[in-house]
């Protein structure tokens, strides 16, 4: 008797090891960057604001990344950077997605004008390019790093609530939400219980996704000097101190090698979030 | 829905959206700290009553918020949209005299990012799961991760400083003769006066910013290059014809290569609109003197008329890109659902 052949085939063992590695990577390198943030302060050797060494010296044992153009150590001050990009990032993606997701959900759940109101100042503001749309507001809002969140908050939000309008809008037409309504279910709990559990995981998997992105553009407000004010150790901002003096590589190296770092990896863990939680976008 | 009722409702839209985007430049100029007056007029103007009065009068400052607000759309659709703190000049002026050089950057980045972003998915798909594919996805990844600010930077650092293959920052050569314009695209004016010089010199400081820019698209378009050719290569007629003994190079670009292109169209017109913000952060790692360094150093110094006016441009063109692009989709491809 022959063994008949599974209905599924297994994928080969070394085609599952390279499908997971680059999300332990990615993992691995966040945690480390987390961790900075949390505990940089206690071990970095210089502090990150004070001049502590000559002016733009190259890379040596006492300054492992260089000084930059005040005399600062470039490897302190790149630890300590973790501090705001990554929480900058996480209160964002949060935020706007919060936002976006309640007036997402009312508005794929009442329909009518109301949605109609929320669906066209989704359109307006996605009709803008997210860079100027931010660098506009954070302008408005006078520069700094809250404002800039802020900016980012407001250009982020449209894109969750256009998705979780969709979202919404396709569960509604379910058997189980029509059977829910059919026998009295009143609408907050048809929303609550029965409508949103169904609707997170593009949801989720949108927001690792963007990560990497928001860390792109906080960084990018921050070069353009509508960011963290000058002495904070913010890698955007340390990168522009570097275009000043750009014959001195060192001065941007590591920040720019540690932003790369950050949304690399982001951008890993986003793939095997989207692999784990939505196993059909996976294989193309 | 049929195609034409589409296009119509598309284009019926357009202008709302438009007068969306000026509204939101004109909250955000509501809520700048700036005075209003100061944004319309030079520092010795405001001490002339007459020239105050007018400009009051002009944009309705001593009126009512809505007022002020229906005066406003009025003068942007008339092209005016105030006067640059920093430059004196009219907004409008400035962003017409800074848009070629924009154009030139990005029409040479989208050049460089599909044209290598559509031979990367078609190798990536030739070469499906082995270590080619994977070096394609690993430039993919690289393109769309990497600050666009940074790489510019050290793409400088390395074949302008280091080599010294690749000249510095900026448009052309500045002890180089100025080219005298007639359609602002150096390259192509360099040609239509025949020097050949100058054309070099213009090719030559392009390269760089063009290829730090182009990259991020290069990863987006190879990604779906890849997968749409692994679909139509997996479709019977490019069976038919391997069966009929087609070469392997005639199928992946004749036959299969020709249909995968569909759904990049769609991504090509959306990145276009992206590569205009992107211009923003290269233009100023390389001196560009585009929209894109305009917009940073207005940011800089807080000139409100010209980031609002940098901010209108950008909203028009990424509702007309968005557009057009939806359209040819529609156009090129008869069986598209509509909804």
């Amino acid at each position: 008797m022959s063994a008949s052949a599974p209905l599924i085939a297994r994928r080969p063992r070394t085609k599952w090891f390279w499908s997971v590695l680059p999300g332990y990577f990615g993992f691995t390198i966040i945690s480390f960057w987390i961790v900075a943030a949390l505990t940089a302060r206690f071990w970095i050797p210089y502090s990150p604001f004070d001049t502590v060494g000559s002016r733009l010296t190259p890379p040596s044992f006492d300054h492992l990344f260089g000084t930059d153009a005040l005399g600062r150590d470039v490897f302190s001050r790149t630890m300590a950077g973790a501090l705001y990009s990554i929480p900058i990032a996480f209160v964002v993606v949060t935020i706007g997605a919060f936002i976006g997701c309640v007036l997402g959900a009312f508005a794929g759940f009442v329909g009518g004008w109301r949605s109609a109101v929320v669906m066209r100042l989704v359109d307006i503001t996605l009709s803008f390019p997210p860079m100027l749309l931010a660098m506009a507001v954070a302008a408005s809002f006078g520069p700094g790093l809250t404002t800039a969140a802020a900016a980012m908050i407001i250009v982020w939000w449209p894109l969750y609530a256009r998705l979780m309008q969709a979202q919404v809008l396709s569960v509604i037409r379910m058997e189980h939400v029509e059977a829910a309504i059919a026998s009295g279910v009143r609408p907050g709990r048809l929303l609550l219980r029965h409508i949103l559990p169904l609707c997170w995981t593009p949801i989720l998997v949108n927001a690792t996704m963007d990560f990497g992105q928001v860390v792109l553009l906080a960084a990018s407000l921050s070069f353009i000097g509508l960011g963290a004010a000058p002495p904070a150790p913010e890698w955007g901002a340390m990168v522009s101190d570097g275009a000043v003096n750009y014959y001195f590589w060192w001065i941007a190296a590591a920040p720019g090698v540690a932003i790369l770092s950050v949304v690399l990896a982001l951008n890993f863990i986003g793939d095997r979030v989207r692999d784990i939680l939505d196993p059909r976008k996976h294989q193309s | 829905m049929n195609a034409y009722r589409y296009v119509l409702r598309r284009l019926a839209g357009l202008p709302f959206l438009l007068l969306g985007v000026v509204t939101v430049a004109f909250l955000l100029s509501q809520l700048s700290p700036a005075e209003p007056l100061a944004s319309i007029l030079s520092e010795r103007q405001l001490s002339n009553p007459e020239a105050v009065a007018a400009a009051k009068a002009r944009w309705g400052l001593d009126r009512s918020p809505v007022e002020q607000y229906l005066y406003y759309v009025k003068n942007v659709f008339e092209g005016d949209l105030g006067i640059s703190f920093r430059t004196k000049q009219p907004v409008i002026e400035d962003l017409a005299a800074r848009l070629p050089a924009t154009m030139e950057l990005v029409l040479a980045a989208l050049f460089l990012g599909v044209g290598s972003g559509i031979v990367l998915g078609v190798v990536a798909a030739r070469f499906r799961d082995t270590v080619v594919d994977q070096l394609v996805r690993l430039i993919a990844l690289f393109g769309s991760s990497l600050p666009v600010f940074w790489s510019g930077l050290a793409a400088l650092s390395i074949f302008s400083v280091q080599l010294g293959l690749l000249p510095g920052p900026g448009r052309m050569n500045p002890r180089a003769a100025a080219l005298d314009p007639i359609t602002g695209f150096n390259t192509i004016d360099a040609i239509l006066r025949g020097n050949m010089a100058s054309f070099s010199d213009a090719v030559t400081h392009l390269i760089l910013p063009a290829a730090v820019l182009g990259w991020a698209t290069t990863g987006v378009i190879s990604r779906l290059v890849r997968a749409s050719m692994l679909d139509v290569l997996g479709q019977d007629y490019i069976l038919m014809a391997k069966a009929k003994g087609s070469s392997g190079l005639r199928i992946l670009f004749h036959h299969a290569l020709r249909n995968a292109l569909l759904p990049a169209i769609t991504v090509i017109g959306y990145s276009f609109a992206y590569l205009l913000t992107g211009a923003v952060l290269t233009e100023t790692i390389f001196s560009w003197p585009g929209v894109g360094s305009y917009a940073v150093e207005s940011a800089r110094a807080l000139d409100y008329p010209a980031i609002m006016g940098v901010t209108m441009l950008g909203g028009a063109v990424f509702v007309l890109t968005n557009l057009a692009t939806d359209l040819a989709y529609v156009l090129v491809d008869p069986r598209i659902k509509l909804q």
